[in-house]
């Protein structure tokens, strides 16, 4: 039934992170509703939501520029990319 | 303890499950894809992000890209002007209110093909009425299947015809909405026209403007069927938009993985101009 997407496991994986992170903070809305919102240090107003946002689309420029510029391995994008992740919950 | 109705919900599950068929499921391939080489078949072999790579380094990206981005900007730098002035001219009420917004209205109700073929045949040199007056009357070489300064010109004025006017109804939209003690209040203070517009019309116009402009980046980004009927990204590649020369690329050359992996960052561009546009415009508007 879902041949025709042309799954493989890497992919796969990156949806069920995405999607487990959106579930989380599913939960963690119900839990504690308002969305933890507050002002961050880019001015910005945020709530869980937009720091997940923020994050992902950070990560996929962080991973895009590196390709672009320096090219493989990609362990150091990793790693700023989750850099970047803990920034944007932390500080954001 | 929670006193909302959660049951709205569930009037929001028919648009959720639209969504998933004809956008999530979609793109979740386009992923899929972009890390795979096919040749038909349903059959693929995994190519890792060798496809993202190739392409970040070409050459011919980059060229799309940059014609992408000097057609966007330059339609944006043309429209929202245009739009506020002609705005700011038309009368607020009145008899002639309901004609101008008709013709205002008039170029969007054409399809866009139809509006690629219109001014195709409409520049056209020999036989179109703009292309043979400019061509043998005024005895200026306009040519847009030749010249790709003229095809470029020839674009731009289609989009600016076709889509100002989304521009202008938003803005009038925007102004019909200040109350009349602003402007009284202004009067008495002896402001001018200028101050009128800086102070009191542009910041009443700010949101239908933040919304008309991320309108007219998305569509102008993605633009497709009028520039390809109209010059089909001719001559050589002059007006070879990044749609354009996706389509090339997944149904020309039939490489699906190349082609998913531009889509993936053609998409990424646009989410990311449209989120900090959109952010940075109601950054104030938050408590």
């Amino acid at each position: 039934m879902l041949g025709w997407m042309a799954w493989t496991w890497p992919t796969a994986l990156l949806f069920i992170g995405i999607f487990s992170a959106m579930g989380i903070i599913t939960i963690l809305e119900i839990r504690r509703p308002g969305g933890a919102e507050r002002k961050g240090v880019l001015g910005l107003v945020t709530t869980r939501g937009d720091r997940l946002f923020i994050s992902l689309l950070g990560t996929v420029y962080i991973f895009l520029a590196w390709l672009g510029l320096i090219g493989m391995p990609l362990w150091a994008p990793l790693g700023l990319s989750i850099a970047w992740g803990v920034f944007c919950f932390w500080k954001v | 303890m929670k006193t909302e109705n959660q049951k709205a919900w569930f009037f929001v599950l028919p648009v959720l499950l639209l969504v998933a068929f004809n956008a999530l499921i979609p793109m979740m391939t386009v992923v899929n894809y972009s890390v795979q080489e096919t040749f038909g078949n349903n059959v693929f072999f995994f190519e890792g992000l060798r496809w993202f790579e190739e392409l970040l380094n070409s050459d011919r990206f980059h060229a799309a890209l940059g014609r992408q981005f000097l057609f966007t900007g330059i339609i944006l730098a043309i429209e929202v002007p245009l739009g506020i002035i002609i705005a700011l001219s038309m009368p607020r009420q009145g008899i002639w209110v309901p004609v101008c917004l008709v013709t205002m209205a008039l170029p969007m109700l054409i399809p866009w093909n139809v509006v690629g073929a219109m001014w195709n045949i409409f520049t056209l040199p020999d036989i179109g009425l703009l292309g043979y007056f400019m061509n043998h009357t005024l005895g200026v070489d306009y040519d847009m299947t030749q010249n790709p300064l003229a095809a470029w010109i020839t674009i731009v004025i289609m989009d600016v015809w076709h889509w100002t006017s989304l521009v202008v109804l938003l803005s009038y939209a925007g102004l019909v909405s200040i109350p009349d003690a602003y402007y009284q209040a202004a009067k008495i203070d002896g402001a001018s026209n200028w101050s009128v517009f800086r102070y009191i019309q542009l910041p009443k116009m700010k949101t239908v403007l933040t919304i008309a402009i991320l309108l007219r980046f998305m569509d102008s980004f993605n633009i497709y069927t009028e520039p390809f009927v109209l010059t089909g990204g001719g001559p050589g590649n002059s007006t070879t938009l990044l749609s354009i020369d996706l389509v090339k690329i997944a149904l020309g050359q039939f490489d699906l993985g190349p082609a998913a992996a531009m889509s993936l960052i053609y998409f990424a561009i646009t989410l990311l101009v449209s989120w900090l546009f959109y952010t940075l415009m109601t950054k104030d508007d938050a408590k």
